[in-house]
């Protein structure tokens, strides 16, 4: 009894070490984020203000010689590849994670499990590097050979937010199908028995009782997707042809070059003079806004399917 | 044992999982329109049994069968059975209740609706129809839309049922359906049961042997893999002709 009530001393020393050392290291966490968003808008304000948040953010063009700050093109080839790479990769993504989480043999999933995670770890430059060769190439060729005669002249070198599209869709497939696979995985057992025992094919118990289950792990799993499409830099700068114009040529738009909101700041911020460099800043104000909302998204959906 | 109309019956039924043989040698002949309570201590077999009749051991992979299961005569293990059909005919309803993460309406027209009934009303009336059969019709009525999982569990027991109903069974396949509920839901659900078997054949698996004693009309006790006893409720509980039965409803083990 007594050696019971004896408390232990390094356990307890360790418990007042502890706890004040992991507060210290979450609160860097959170500060870090802080400082980011500070100076970034330290930065980036002034030019919104001198210039007007609407006209930058609507305006049509880029010159930044001239003094001339609209971002809306950008803007736009952003969102394009993204929602682009979504309509691809998403479709993709979660028939490859049904496939490995309920059809499946463990023998199949070995083999493909692996590449997928692969996947996950290569770098976005070859990503580039196999965009420029495969898919640049194979979209030259289709815009010069077969589609030659409706495509205006400047949207025939390969470099298009189509390809930008399909890179970005084979980048956010591992996100897709390892946190879908996850969420279809986590549904309980007895759902899946019940709705089989009601006599519901494997595929109708997929598809009716599973996967709407499963949907907010899977919503979760396509706004982070959007996350890494919004912010993907590089591969983007090798295939998407960095040019800052707005595609007007309706659906044959797929074909046009465009800029990207991150590709434009990576590229310019070494040459740039104090206010074009003021400039850059303030897109990176605009991304962390649109990246910051997202995440909200995401935080909504997420509870929201939790408490249904 | 039941003289006619035998709805179910195995000859000879081995089952194994992996090395394991779960189930050694059971013939039984379950009456039509009768209620039948499986007994025995846990890992007897009896809710394996029970997977065997309407197939969800086919579900687990590793397994064998040996033997045959007819089911109006004729063998559920055929390679040509339909096994969606074959469900449809044995309605399962499981320990813990599960009904979907959707709402009570769509929860008990889902049965239907991927049988293929479509037409809004025909549904409407179904889902009446098997929640009034279910007993629970009262409770949900007002607010059919509302999510299951909001229900308690004797409620979403009873939903499970209904939504079994609904797709017209013919066979009620019960595991152990009050193990996860309070006594008043338990009473409830047996209430059911006796109401049930006019117009179901109905098995049920039960960990309780009072339960097996107030609703059943047969009574098998399982041990180790084995149908150890199979008689009308009331020889099982009063003179059972194995020891080990005996030993087993008074309490000496399980």
């Amino acid at each position: 009894m007594k050696k019971l009530n004896k408390p232990c001393r390094i356990s307890q020393l360790s418990d007042k070490i502890a706890k004040p050392l992991l507060f210290g290291m979450a609160l860097t966490a959170f500060s870090i984020t802080v400082l980011i968003a500070f100076f970034i808008f330290q930065q980036g304000l002034p030019v919104l203000g001198e210039y007007g948040i609407w006209n930058i953010l609507t305006g049509k063009s880029w010159r930044p010689t001239e003094g001339i700050y609209g971002i809306l093109p950008m803007i736009a080839g952003t969102f394009y590849v993204t929602f682009l790479a979504l309509a691809i990769g998403v479709p993709f993504g979660l028939a490859t994670a049904v496939f490995l989480a309920e059809l499946a043999t463990e023998k199949t999933a070995r083999i493909i499990r692996p590449a997928i995670e692969l996947l996950a770890g290569i770098p976005s430059v070859i990503y580039g590097l196999f965009g420029m060769v495969v898919i640049n190439e194979a979209m030259r060729f289709i815009e010069r050979e077969i589609l030659a005669g409706v495509l205006p002249p400047e949207y025939r070198w390969g470099y298009s937010i189509l390809s930008g599209g399909m890179v970005l869709a084979i980048m956010i497939l591992p996100t897709i199908i390892n946190i879908s696979e996850d969420a279809i995985r986590a549904v309980p057992r007895s759902y899946k028995e019940g709705a089989l025992a009601l006599g519901s094919s494997h595929i109708q118990t997929i598809l009716q009782v599973i996967l709407p289950s499963a949907k907010s792990g899977i919503i979760s799993a396509v706004i982070l997707a959007m996350g890494r499409a919004l912010g993907e830099t590089m591969a983007l700068i090798m295939v998407i042809g960095n040019v800052p114009m707005l595609p007007r040529h309706g659906i044959l738009s797929l074909f046009a070059p465009a800029a990207t909101l991150t590709g434009t700041i990576a590229l310019e911020m070494g040459y740039a003079g104090p206010e074009h460099r003021a400039a850059l800043f303030m897109i990176g104000v605009v991304l962390f806004c649109i990246i910051a909302l997202l995440n909200s998204f995401a935080m909504a959906a997420t509870r929201r399917g939790v408490g249904k | 044992m039941p003289e006619k109309n035998n709805k179910i019956i195995t000859e000879n039924l081995n089952f194994y999982y992996g090395k394991f043989q779960a189930l050694k040698d059971i013939n039984i002949k379950i009456g039509e329109k009768k209620v039948t309570a499986f007994i025995g201590p846990s890992g007897c077999g009896k809710s394996t049994f029970l997977r065997t009749l309407n197939r969800m051991n086919d579900l687990l992979g590793e397994v064998r069968i040996e033997g045959k299961v007819l089911i109006d005569d004729s063998d559920i293990y055929r390679s040509d059975v339909d096994v969606v059909t074959l469900r449809k005919k044995m309605g399962m309803v499981f320990q813990s209740p599960n009904p979907f993460p959707m709402s009570i309406f769509e929860n008990v027209a889902y049965g239907p609706k991927i049988h293929g009934i479509k037409n809004k009303n025909t549904l409407q009336e179904i889902v009446e129809k098997s929640l009034k059969q279910a007993f629970l019709w009262d409770e949900v009525k007002d607010d059919l839309n509302k999510n299951a999982l909001s229900l308690s569990g004797g409620q979403q027991q009873r939903l499970c049922i209904a939504r079994v109903l609904a797709v017209e069974p013919e066979v009620l396949l019960m595991d152990e359906p009050t193990s996860a509920l309070d006594p008043i839901s338990t009473l409830r659900i047996e209430e059911l049961i006796q109401d049930l078997k006019k117009e179901y054949t109905i098995v049920i698996v039960t960990h309780n042997m009072q339960q097996a004693a107030r609703i059943s009309d047969y009574t098998a006790f399982f041990l180790n893999g084995e149908m150890v006893e199979y008689d009308r409720t009331e020889n099982i509980f009063t003179k059972p002709k194995d020891k080990r039965t005996e030993d087993y409803i008074t309490g000496r083990f399980g």
